[in-house]
């Protein structure tokens, strides 16, 4: 982005012109986006007192959220399952994004994401909604496997329950995690691939040691663009998980609307996302020789 | 391994595609309940359709939101693309930063930050803070296939337009702007297609007008309205084909009048 900046400079200095371009998207940000997550910051020190909020600054809420099993199970059960769905999701779509990008002729290829992309931008509810339909008791998976005779009866392991989350999860994040994986492969040199094969190594090993190197910043991006927003999903655990699927979103929204309790889903919230923030810290650092020498 | 692989990608479309498949499947469907076998074809869903006053009211509130979310989203994104194209200027990678968070920001800590500060403020809720909390998720977006359009400038060409005489401004109007439409365009209905689409922050913030999604997620729990629900979603399904459709066709539209390499992709 940064190479092609110098222009001719024609009147103001060029960073007052981008400053005064870039000052209402900003401001937008700032009201409506930097302030709101202080406001909840802040609420989440406060404290419900019956039908009013009482402003005195405390950690209640936190040593609540903390020490009860429920909370903490919600929590630690949210962060496993956008764990899980994010595994599932990125493994599923590297060797999509490997075949598009490899084996998909170039005139061809961006027709490819447009397919890929396309259930992502049709009605989210409609299709988790749909999922509960393919997965249930009398369900599209179930009634087929039963009239090919595969199973005797009906799989329950698969509705009402964190698998079924993740599955849907998984579907439904799908193009966010090939995108950024397509495109971190399109960037590499293919001369790479014709020297490692000419040194003598083995399709496996060039994959293995010139391939995904290359590509891990685009798994890495894929990780977080995935991992961070599945964790505060609620439509998904509320439609198709059941008791057992139930997240942490589902009750930071019943603290809000239904409890009256502001101030608890405010700490929930914040908990949410600094366990978020710090999972997806440890991973970056984790993976940071990968990222060296790039933007 | 080129066939495995070719295998692999026509299941993994299967997968994405089997909620979307079965949806027409259903809405034809002359039986109330939403499982198989099948029992013959009806039009008696859609034509149900237009019978329910409520629906049509929450699909009238829905598009003036994603109409306003679409107009303010790509305002915004023009801006911002522009600036971060265009202009060097300190603390950018920071602005740009908290522009784009929430792209990645789960929607929930979005819908509840704005719901305190809104409340706190004792603003009552409606359609204005459905968009105001829509433009903020969408603009993002439009930033995305807008940073595209413009990187894919010659900047000569508006040089060659200030030099041979015009303002700033009328060359950005007359030279920029024509090239960019495209990018406009497809940001303009992407945005649309996020702000008709979004649940969560609809469902904190839309007080007592529901959007389409939240009147929806209402029907849900009614199993005998399931059906008209899934000819209600077909037809959104088509609306959003269609949408896209003309979206990807502006968009390389837009790269070739640029001379870009068509890579593909939104986001």
């Amino acid at each position: 982005m940064s190479d092609r900046i110098r222009g001719p400079r024609i009147g103001r200095s060029e960073a007052a012109q981008g400053y005064l371009l870039v000052a209402t998207p900003l401001a937008y940000a700032l009201l409506l986006l930097a302030v709101p997550l202080g406001a909840i910051v802040l609420f989440s020190f406060w404290s419900q007192d019956y039908l009013t909020i009482d402003t005195t600054l405390t950690l209640k809420n936190y040593r609540e959220a903390l020490s009860d099993p429920l909370y903490r199970q919600l929590l630690l059960r949210s962060l496993m399952i956008s764990a899980a769905v994010t595994a599932a999701t990125v493994l599923t779509a590297f060797p999509i994004a490997y075949y598009v990008s490899f084996y998909v002729p170039p005139e061809r290829k961006a027709m490819w994401i447009f397919l890929i992309t396309i259930p992502f931008w049709t009605s989210y509810l409609i299709r988790v909604f749909l999922w509960k339909v393919i997965l249930g008791y009398n369900g599209v998976f179930n009634t087929t496997l039963l009239g090919l005779g595969i199973i005797d009866e009906p799989l329950t392991f698969i509705l009402y329950n964190a698998n079924a989350v993740v599955i849907t999860l998984a579907h439904a994040y799908a193009p966010f995690a090939i995108l950024p994986i397509f495109v971190a492969l399109e960037k590499i040199d293919r001369s790479l691939h014709e020297a490692s094969r000419d040194l003598g190594e083995g399709y496996l090993s060039t994959f293995w040691r010139v391939t995904l190197p290359l590509a891990m910043p685009g798994v890495v991006a894929a990780v977080l663009i995935v991992f961070i927003p599945t964790i505060g999903d609620y439509v998904t655990p509320m439609l198709v998980g059941g008791p057992d699927g139930r997240m942490i979103a589902n009750m930071i929204q019943t603290q809000f609307l239904r409890l009256n309790n502001a101030p608890m889903g405010a700490a929930l919230a914040v908990l949410t996302m600094a366990m978020v923030s710090a999972v997806a810290l440890v991973f970056v650092f984790l993976n940071r020789r990968f990222l060296r020498g790039r933007q | 391994m080129k066939r495995p692989l070719r295998v692999y990608a026509i299941l993994y479309l299967a997968f994405l595609y089997a909620p979307i498949a079965l949806l027409p499947v259903f809405a034809f469907n002359d039986g109330t309940v939403i499982a198989f076998p099948l029992r013959g074809f009806t039009w008696g869903w859609f034509e149900q359709l237009t019978e329910i006053p409520a629906l049509h009211a929450a699909v009238l509130n829905s598009l003036k939101i994603a109409v306003s979310t679409a107009i303010l989203a790509t305002c915004l994104g023009v801006l911002a693309a522009r600036a971060a194209t265009r202009f060097a200027f300190p603390g950018k990678k920071g602005v740009m930063g908290l522009i784009m968070l929430p792209l990645v920001l789960p929607e929930i800590i979005v819908a509840v930050s704005l719901l305190v500060v809104l409340l706190q403020l004792g603003l009552s809720l409606g359609a204005w803070t459905v968009i105001l909390g829509h433009v903020l998720i969408a603009t993002p977006f439009s930033i995305a296939i807008l940073n595209s359009a413009f990187q894919g400038l010659d900047l000569s060409l508006e040089e060659a337009a200030v030099d041979l005489g015009e303002t700033r401004l009328s060359s950005f109007r007359l030279v920029t702007l024509p090239l960019v439409m495209p990018g406009i365009i497809s940001s303009l209905l992407i945005a649309f297609t996020i702000s008709l689409d979004e649940f969560i922050i609809a469902f904190f913030l839309t007080g007592t007008e529901p959007t389409l999604p939240v009147y929806l997620w209402g029907q849900l729990r009614f199993p005998q309205r399931l059906p008209v629900i899934m000819a209600l979603g077909t037809l959104l399904v088509l609306a959003s084909v269609l949408l896209l459709a003309i979206a990807e066709y502006a968009r390389r539209r837009g790269a070739a009048r640029t001379g870009q390499k068509d890579a593909g992709g939104f986001l």
